[in-house]
């Protein structure tokens, strides 16, 4: 092994190359190899970079991948615009509550998506191609893929908000600024519990099988939350069950308009949701990959 | 604690069972500073989950696997390594340049891509997706991915596999200058080539034992079976009466004699058929050998 180097200063030297000939004096290895602990530390800086690298290259691939991305993208609005507007746009004219029963109701629609199958689906995938299990031998940051996905999934949430204010006037909707805000802030943060449930998913089933197990919770949700369809009270009990008819209270508050039970029953459903499915699937990505 | 001359990387007494398979039995291996170790053996032999075990993608059933001196689980002891496996599919919308500057990403001083491709020769593909590349150029990213970090131990797993020859030649160079510069490195191998070309020391597993371990010279005497193949119609019968010969056989026209003593087979063979058609004469491949080798040990 050759004379390590020694210091900062030599650390630099060697920084804009990987190796340098055999008996050349210099390292690959940072300065110090026989001596420096068994634990390499990262400054703070670093890791933030690890962090933020991750993030933008989830992006990147995503916003190659339009054929994945554009579903979740546009189906929220073109629903929306379809049964809001071209459909019942005429009778919802006279009748405010009911508009915003359908606005709201296709809002809520958009966060559930790309969280549960933008995580669902990809984890499973990247797990059976062997990337996760590279990605733990790498040493990546243990939270970076994750944090990275659920800042994906919030980005997506954002422009379906985006599209969905757009869409709002042509529905016989009149928000105003502050409530827009607070109705999106709601909707972005709510991505999170439904990137839980598609992370869980996706670190028990196969690439194939994914798609049809977010399915089994994606579809009943949409149904049995009272969000799109109200149910008979005899069965709103059902409604509670799921974190969608969570966030679609919450997500009324923040527009000022009528809600049933207790926010912080509501958002603590959500945190739950989100804390018990991730800690699940993380430890089982770390274990069994 | 210090590494000073202590392993880098260590598995103690391990064992490791998936469903019937005993995948490793009681392996102790180590990896030394600065020294590029082969781990050789044939399919199944346990490579891949030993360096599985020394990575913390799988934990063992009995004994135990530490990484500089801590435990392979840790973050702090992955970011001192470099890796290359066997399998694996990365992004195919990211492109070379990305991929690599995402995984230099993850580590404290990291090479520049551009060096790091410029070094690993891949730089002409810098804008490529990933997802566009032949199976051998993304052996050859994934190389630049495992050594991006200046790491000071790569585990390579069957790295040269697809590669062509002058790809394979390019990357054996690029390790001997890593470990000129102090890098460790653990190879595993089905080239007994790979390992004669690169290693200061061979380690060969089967059954998830070691069944022999030295340097390339130590290895190579054990290597003393030579391996004929020819057309020829003498009966395998009479050939296995010959001195030197260890084993005969015959495929359709084609008779395969394992000689430990080669001249004297082949002097033998010239003499008794001399029809004899497209004689080869090779050293055995280590595979064979280490077939019989854990047969040896079994029995």
């Amino acid at each position: 092994m050759n004379a390590p180097l020694e210091g900062r200063g030599a650390v630099h030297a060697a920084e804009d190359r990987v190796a340098m000939p055999a008996g050349g004096g210099a390292a690959m290895l940072p300065a110090g190899a026989a001596t420096t602990p068994g634990a390499a530390t990262m400054p703070a800086g670093r890791l933030f970079r690890a962090y933020l690298s991750e993030a933008k290259y989830e992006s990147i691939r995503m916003l190659r991948s339009p054929g994945f991305a554009g579903p979740f993208l546009g189906l929220p609005v073109l629903l929306y615009l379809l049964f809001g507007v071209l459909l019942f746009g005429d009778p919802l004219g006279h009748d405010p509550k009911g508009a915003l029963f359908v606005f709201m109701g296709f809002s809520v629609f958009g966060v559930m998506g790309p969280g549960m199958f933008g995580f669902g689906v990809t984890v499973a995938m990247e797990r059976e191609q062997g990337l996760y299990t590279l990605k733990r031998a790498l040493p990546m940051p243990p939270a970076a893929s994750l944090l990275a996905k659920t800042l994906m999934s919030m980005l997506f949430v954002a422009i379906i908000m985006i599209t969905m204010i757009a869409a709002a006037p042509l529905g016989h909707i009149r928000l105003a600024a502050g409530q827009l805000v607070g109705l999106s802030a709601v909707n972005i943060l709510g991505a999170a519990p439904f990137g839980a449930i598609g992370l869980f998913i996706g670190t028990w089933a196969s690439a194939k099988s994914a798609p049809a197990f977010v399915n089994l919770l994606y579809l009943p949700m949409i149904y049995l939350s009272g969000f799109l369809i109200p149910l008979p009270k005899s069965f709103q009990w059902i409604e509670s069950i799921s974190p969608a008819f969570h966030l679609h209270q919450l997500a009324l508050r923040a527009i000022g308009a009528p809600s049933l039970g207790d926010p912080l029953v509501h958002v603590a459903v959500l945190a739950g949701v989100t804390l018990a499915l991730t800690a699940l699937a993380v430890r089982r990505l770390a274990r069994v990959g | 604690m210090t590494i000073g001359h202590n392993s880098l990387a260590q598995l103690s007494g391990v064992s490791k069972r998936f469903g019937a398979v005993l995948a490793l039995d009681g392996l102790d291996l180590e990896v030394r500073p600065g020294e590029l170790l082969a781990v050789l053996g044939p399919n199944g032999a346990g490579k891949t989950t030993a360096i599985s075990l020394m990575l913390g993608l799988r934990q063992p059933d009995r004994g135990s696997a530490r990484l500089f001196g801590l435990s392979p689980l840790l973050v702090e002891a992955r970011r001192q390594v470099g890796v290359m496996m066997q399998e694996v599919t990365l992004a195919a919308d990211l492109r070379v340049r990305e991929q690599i500057d995402m995984v230099c990403s993850y580590y404290p001083n990291p090479a520049r891509p551009e060096v790091v491709m410029e070094m690993t020769h891949i730089a002409p593909l810098a804008r490529r997706p990933y997802g566009k590349l032949s199976s051998g150029q993304k052996r050859q990213v994934q190389f630049a991915m495992a050594v991006c970090g200046r790491p000071r131990l790569l585990f390579l797993d069957e790295p040269t596999v697809g590669l062509d020859i002058q790809s394979r030649e390019t990357m054996w160079a690029t390790l001997r200058q890593l470990v000129g510069d102090g890098a460790s490195i653990v190879l595993t191998t089905h080239y007994l080539e790979e390992a004669e070309a690169l290693a200061d020391r061979v380690v060969v597993l089967a059954k998830g034992r070691v069944v022999a371990s030295g340097s390339v010279a130590e290895m190579r005497a054990l290597v003393v079976r030579t391996r004929i193949t020819c057309i020829s119609a003498l009966a395998v019968e009479r050939v296995r009466t010959w001195p030197g010969v260890g084993s005969a056989s015959r495929d359709r026209q084609r008779l395969e004699i394992t000689a430990t003593n080669a001249e004297a087979v082949v002097r033998q063979l010239l003499s008794d058929d001399e029809d004899v058609q497209e004689l080869e004469v090779r050293r055995a491949g280590l595979a064979e050998v280490f077939t019989e080798l854990t047969q040896e040990v079994a029995q």
